[in-house]
């Protein structure tokens, strides 16, 4: 690179004297050409449009029920754990792996703070920590297994699912602790589900932590090192490797970065339904997949953003809360969510034909 | 393996067997137990009920699980196995009642006795005998003590049903329709969920039966009306979610929640005041009263007869509340929590 322009050499003179060689087909772009070049380049575009117009739809269907200060926040308030969960999700989806362990380890980890603190006695705060650091640990031996002994992500997660899952209906005994017991004992428990009043927005401590996880992750993910390689890793790791990105201590990290959000959700999961359930979050690994593919996050890693989901995860709760209110049968609700789904990859893959 | 060898061991296990057969017969009686999961603590105080009747009678005990509600297949594939172990009779609380209907026609055709607990087969004759709660019963016990309860307000309550899962499962479909008999609702056809007219209710949802569920369904109708005074719940988690949301928008003192089960936690939770009355039902009960009628038919192929009047072995429910309502029967919380599995 460093000597590349000494001057012209001999081979290259003709190039001074030949016409043009060869050059790209510059024809004027047509509308639907600037769509999928926009779109391209602005991931979360698809899935903000579907939003606006779900939302829209659903105010005129239902009304004031529907397009209401508090109802909206409320289809927050739903999705707090999902969208949590979903970030953690979306990270390892970026680079190209999946985790189908998500939700197991965000209910292992809130039995561990409810359990540590109800069985042993030991101080709320320290319980919560302890379930953090299973979190973490969960998630970095799923990155080990992964980026050291290079297993594939689904195969690993699929397992782990199971493994975690097993061992919080082992360790928890299938008990529930109830939320009299917690309120009365443990409030800090509860910390996530303290609510702030805004008019007739209610914004719950869950809600207000996913929205700020999101927009940290956001930043984190476009503007610093560590988030680029994050990108480089899901498009080619062989490429990324060669720049100089490490990519297994990267991949790691990203599975520990998810274990330990995770254990956040597992958190807020509490505060959100009171009591610590060992039952919880039984489809959380899917919904949040679900909140990511809606998202306009490519499977196949790489592109994408974590916005994206965030409205993703929206969707379906508007969806799902907007069909309630106008009375249709729950299975709708999952019918036009498969549909969109389905949908989400369809407009992906016509994405990645962009040209220039 | 060489034939040689193979019959010296026939031989060999032949003569074991004639040698512990005779004296210990009962050890040849086995029993399958299957249920829907080993997770929900219902089930998991199924199985001991189970274990340890079977253990007072003598007979080996094989208990299996599908992975999650709803998981039909690994039932199948348990049935299959007590089939080919030989195994006298089949405990099952079913998680597609008219999708095992085959393999449990397999089993009886087999000669295995196959008794169904806590949710009837569909048709309920599918099974040799059905031991479980009287879920419409159940139902009807809570509706009774709401509208008792409210007296005079009854005629002008908004009602909220939070249901188990869409596909209406058999014990939804009762508890749901009982409640409605015993509030005084015309419920139209008693199979069906959702058909009523009835201005009193205010809607239909579904909570899969857990505290999430619970949480998100109450906020949605709370939603379609915030003016909602009684909560018809499948069971005690999915209360314990609703009491959340209403806690949320600060309802939860003027809201009657009613729900069934008869759990710990819900039995602990009506004694709080967070359930107004819970129908308790028996697992226990109905586990050890299966092996026994397991043993019984191995013995002298007796089959287990049906309550009178009903197509079923009832084994009881009882309403839990710290406040009675005249002319519904009730026990305290403290009898209650005596009671109680989970």
């Amino acid at each position: 690179m460093a000597d590349a322009k000494p001057g012209m050499q001999e081979f290259e003179k003709s190039i001074a004297t030949a016409g043009e060689v060869a050059s790209f087909d510059r024809h004027q772009k047509t509308p639907v050409e600037r769509l999928q070049h926009m779109l391209h380049s602005h991931p979360a575009l698809v899935p903000l449009i579907v939003l606006v117009l779900s939302i829209l739809l659903f105010a005129v269907l239902v009304g004031s029920r529907f397009f209401s200060p508090f109802a909206l926040t409320l289809i927050l308030q739903q999705v707090a754990i999902v969208g949590i969960v979903g970030a953690a999700q979306t990270m390892i989806v970026l680079t190209a792996g999946i985790d189908l362990s998500v939700g197991a380890i965000m209910v292992f980890s809130s039995v561990i703070m409810g359990q540590f603190t109800f069985r042993y006695g030991i101080p709320v705060p320290i319980s919560i920590i302890c379930g953090f650091i299973a979190g973490g640990a969960i998630g970095y031996l799923n990155g080990f297994l992964i980026a050291r002994i290079k297993l594939p992500p689904f195969i690993v997660t699929l397992g782990m699912w199971q493994i975690v899952l097993a061992a919080n209906f082992l360790y928890s005994r299938n008990e529930t602790i109830r939320a009299a017991d917690i309120e009365t004992n443990a409030p800090l428990l509860q910390f996530f589900g303290q609510q702030i009043k805004v008019g007739g927005a209610v914004f719950t401590y869950g809600v207000i932590v996913m929205l700020l996880l999101v927009l940290v992750l956001a930043y984190v993910l476009s503007n610093t090192a560590w988030g680029r390689h994050v990108y480089a890793i899901g498009d080619d790791p062989d490429a990324a490797e060669l720049a100089g990105v490490q990519v297994q201590k990267t991949l790691i990290s990203v599975y520990m970065l998810g274990g330990l959000i995770c254990a956040l959700a597992g958190w807020v999961l509490i505060g959100r339904i009171g009591s610590v359930s060992p039952t919880a979050g039984q489809f959380a690994n899917i919904e949040s997949i679900t909140a990511v593919v809606i998202g306009g996050i490519s499977l196949f890693g790489g592109r994408g953003s974590i916005l994206g989901m965030l409205f993703g995860a929206l969707i379906v709760g508007v969806f799902g809360l907007g069909l309630r209110l106008i009375g249709t049968d729950p299975q709708w609700t999952y019918l036009l969510i498969g549909v969109l789904i389905i949908a989400a990859v369809a407009i992906d893959q016509w994405i990645r034909k962009v040209a220039g | 393996m060489s034939t040689g060898t193979l019959k010296g061991a026939l031989c060999a296990a032949t003569a074991a067997l004639a040698l512990i057969g005779g004296p210990a017969l009962a050890q040849d009686v086995s029993a399958c137990l299957i249920t829907k999961t080993d997770t929900n603590p219902f089930f998991v105080k199924m199985k001991e009920g189970a274990e340890a009747k079977a253990k007072e009678l003598g007979i080996a005990l094989k208990a299996y699980a599908g992975k999650i509600d709803g998981d039909t297949e690994s039932q199948v594939q348990a049935v299959e196995t007590c089939i080919a172990d030989g195994a006298k009779g089949i405990l099952i609380a079913a998680s597609d009642t008219s999708g095992i209907v085959p393999t449990i026609k397999m089993a009886r055709d087999a000669g295995l006795l196959v008794i169904a607990l806590d949710t009837p087969l569909t048709p309920i004759d599918a099974a040799d005998a059905t031991f479980a709660t009287d879920n419409f019963k159940a139902g009807e016990l809570i509706g009774q003590w709401a509208a008792g309860t409210m007296g005079d307000g009854a005629k002008d309550a908004r009602i909220a049903f939070l249901d188990l899962n869409p596909s209406q499962p058999s014990v939804d479909v009762l508890r749901d329709q009982g409640f409605m008999v015993g509030f005084g609702i015309d419920a139209k056809d008693v199979n069906v969920i959702g058909d009523e007219d009835d201005p009193r209710i205010v809607g239909h949802d579904v909570t899969n039966g857990n505290e999430e569920g619970g949480r998100t369904a109450m906020e949605n109708l709370l939603q379609k009306d915030p003016t909602i005074n009684v909560v018809h719940t499948i069971n005690e988690p999915a209360a314990a979610g609703a009491y959340e949301a209403l806690k949320a928008v600060g309802r939860e003192k003027d809201v009657l929640i009613v729900s069934v089960d008869g759990g710990c936690p819900g039995v602990k939770n009506v004694k709080d005041g967070v359930i107004g009355a819970t129908s308790q039902q028996y697992p226990l009960l109905m586990a050890s009263m299966g092996i026994e009628a397991i043993a019984q038919y191995a013995k002298d192929g007796t089959l287990p007869k049906p309550t009178e009047g009903k197509d079923f072995t009832d084994t009881g429910v009882t309403l839990i509340t710290d406040k009675p309502a005249t002319g519904v029967d009730s026990i305290d919380t403290a009898a209650g929590l005596e009671k109680c599995w989970g």
